[in-house]
């Protein structure tokens, strides 16, 4: 039984490790791109050419000063992309638009799970329902809604519509039904409103769900793709995902530096879900609970 | 309301409901502007044609005419659209992903299930491109599928495969290209962890049970696991019937173009080329009323037939 058991369990290792290795060569073959010569990328003779052959120091520029480095991919796709702008501009949309969101989700959570008025069953399920319908039915009237606006290229387009989130009440709501009352009813003997119990009960007892909220929110923001595609024009107001995009337009077949870009744009997610993934776990399963 | 309620009860309810609807007002709004009253703008378009640049005119039904009906030619019945059955036709392709990626899930699911040392490090690991999706990593999959120095054909080359396929550049390996590239990012993400979560939510007292029963590994499995977590692989199913007809977007538009002649066009591809690069307004909203009605009778017809499956507890 025990002899099985190893077994099992050194199948077990094999299986997986021949998948993180799978999983993992994609990125490993990003990076040692990013770091090659324009014509390392061929191959030679049938075989693959894993490493750059030889490192070439260059000239490069780096904050108007001059610097020789082998890894010259970076600061060229740097500036090339104008990754900072991109970096800020899309950080900028994604913190607003996630404080705001879980603000207007968490009010309107706690109306419908602590308090009583007239309408308010008919109102939630209709809340439920528009969970159903694809956002792109909603997409074209308010791309129009925003042309009527003058609102096309500009931070508000990116931001406001994204703000109201049927599916954060939802889950908000959710978590809030399953909240003790006692807490609720001490504050209210100790003279505390709506806006105090929501403010210093709610809240505080959220934390779990409030943070799943935001991490997924920020991450939908950060990654949103055809919206910011539809309502950006001009450059400054690009985000990460577009700018990469026009990148591969204008830059087609030079896979070092795109490689050196996606790294950019990929390497600071990584490491902050690295030291993170413990709460992204537990998100996901709390998520997955209440979409249930 | 009733008039024998004593008047400071009417009053606190009165209160009680103002300050609901104080709560209420910020996302309500937001909700009538963005998501209800566009709803009723969309379906009205629908009837419409309407280049954005000029009035709307009202056509009744005829962008659906357009999309969904046939007509005789040469006595043989040809669609109206043969672009769009086109598309239909491979959206539906790219999600035979779906089942294979569920199963795909499971059995990492089951095998991370097993309290092994350092399992943290290949959750992590099998979870990474779920994080880093987007933009970057389309780009280094339309290189590592370039026929020429791509990774994947440097690596068939190399055991051997004299002329490995062109994969983005033929419309018979496009979509399995598309499948294949799905199923690594998904392989060890949200699904994985939710049915991650199900295998941990079973109690052991069942496999115990079967144990006594004599059950092997495999019976065990199709007795206890499987029933028992059946509401999350339902779950999934319904998730990503819904997703995966609006899916395709961003793989068209960074990697293929839509292309090799259309071949990895999808619905949602199709709808964005109507409403944003031909600016024919009125025939994408038909587009996105007719996807809507899809994914509204398939979800209904899986939940229907999913009743009778599930086990809960």
């Amino acid at each position: 039984m025990n002899r099985r058991r190893l077994l099992g369990n050194i199948a077990v290792y094999t299986v997986l490790t021949v998948g993180a290795v799978t999983m993992l060569v994609p990125f490993v073959w990003m990076a040692l791109t990013s770091i090659k010569q324009p014509d390392e990328v061929f191959a030679t003779g049938g075989g693959i050419r894993w490493l750059p052959e030889h490192f070439v120091w260059q000239d490069t520029v780096i904050g108007g000063r001059k610097v020789r480095a082998w890894w010259g991919n970076y600061p060229d796709a740097w500036r090339e992309i104008n990754l900072l702008r991109l970096y800020l501009s899309s950080f900028f949309v994604a913190a607003v638009g996630t404080f705001g969101q879980v603000l207007t989700s968490s009010m309107a959570a706690y109306a419908f799970a602590r308090l009583r008025f007239p309408g308010r069953d008919k109102l939630f399920f209709a809340y439920l329902a528009t969970m159903m319908i694809p956002g792109s039915v909603t997409m074209i009237p308010v791309f129009v809604i925003m042309k009527k606006l003058h609102w096309i290229d500009s931070y508000q387009a990116l931001i406001i519509p994204g703000l109201f989130s049927a599916y954060g009440t939802f889950m908000l709501r959710q978590f809030f039904m399953g909240l003790p009352s006692e807490l609720e009813d001490a504050a209210k003997i100790d003279g505390s409103g709506h806006i105090g119990i929501w403010l210093r009960v709610i809240l505080p007892l959220s934390k779990p769900a409030l943070a799943t909220l935001t991490t997924f929110t920020f991450m939908g923001f950060w990654g949103s793709y055809m919206w910011p595609l539809v309502v950006t024009i001009t450059e400054p107001l690009r985000t990460l995902p577009i700018g990469l995009r026009y990148f591969v337009g204008q830059h087609a077949t030079n896979y070092t530096q795109l490689m050196a870009g996606s790294m950019m744009a990929v390497v600071p997610v990584l490491l902050l879900f690295v030291f993170n993934q413990r709460y992204f776990v537990e998100g996901i399963k709390l998520s997955g609970m209440g979409g249930k | 309301m009733n008039s024998k309620t004593p008047k400071k009860g009417i009053s606190a309810r009165r209160r009680e409901a103002l300050s609901a609807y104080g709560f209420l007002v910020p996302n309500f709004l937001g909700f009538l502007a963005f998501t209800s009253i566009p709803v009723i703008v969309s379906l009205v378009m629908s009837f419409t044609h309407w280049n954005i640049f000029k009035h709307p005119v009202f056509v009744g039904i005829d962008n659906f005419r357009s999309l969904l009906w046939f007509h005789r030619e040469h006595g043989r019945l040809v669609p109206n659209d043969p672009f769009f059955w086109q598309y239909v036709y491979n959206t539906v392709f790219l999600m035979i992903g779906i089942p294979i990626g569920m199963a795909g899930s499971l059995i990492v699911a089951l095998m991370m299930n097993r309290k092994l040392k350092g399992i943290v490090v290949y959750r992590t690991i099998y979870f990474l491109p779920t994080v880093c999706s987007g933009v970057a990593l389309l780009i280094l999959w339309k290189y590592l599928y370039n026929s020429d120095i791509g990774l994947i054909n440097s690596i068939l080359r190399a055991v051997g495969v004299a002329n490995p396929p062109d994969w983005l550049g033929t419309t018979f390996w496009a979509k399995p290209a598309l499948i294949l590239m799905g199923l690594w990012g998904g392989l060890g993400g949200y699904n994985m962890i939710l049915y991650l979560a199900a295998l941990q939510g079973v109690p052991s007292s069942y496999y115990e049970a079967a144990e006594i029963d004599g059950a092997g590994p495999w019976a065990k499995f199709w007795a206890v696991t499987w029933p028992m977590i059946s509401p999350t692989t339902f779950f999934i199913l319904i998730m990503s019937i819904i997703g995966g007809f609006q899916s395709g977007f961003m793989t068209a538009n960074v990697m293929t173009g839509g292309g090799p002649a259309g071949s990895t066009t999808t619905i949602e591809y199709y709808l964005y080329q109507t409403a944003f690069e031909k600016f024919n307004m009125g025939y994408a909203s038909a587009v996105a009323w007719v996807l809507f009605a899809v994914i509204l009778v398939l979800t209904l017809a899986t939940w229907k037939f999913g009743g009778r499956v599930v086990t809960y507890e």
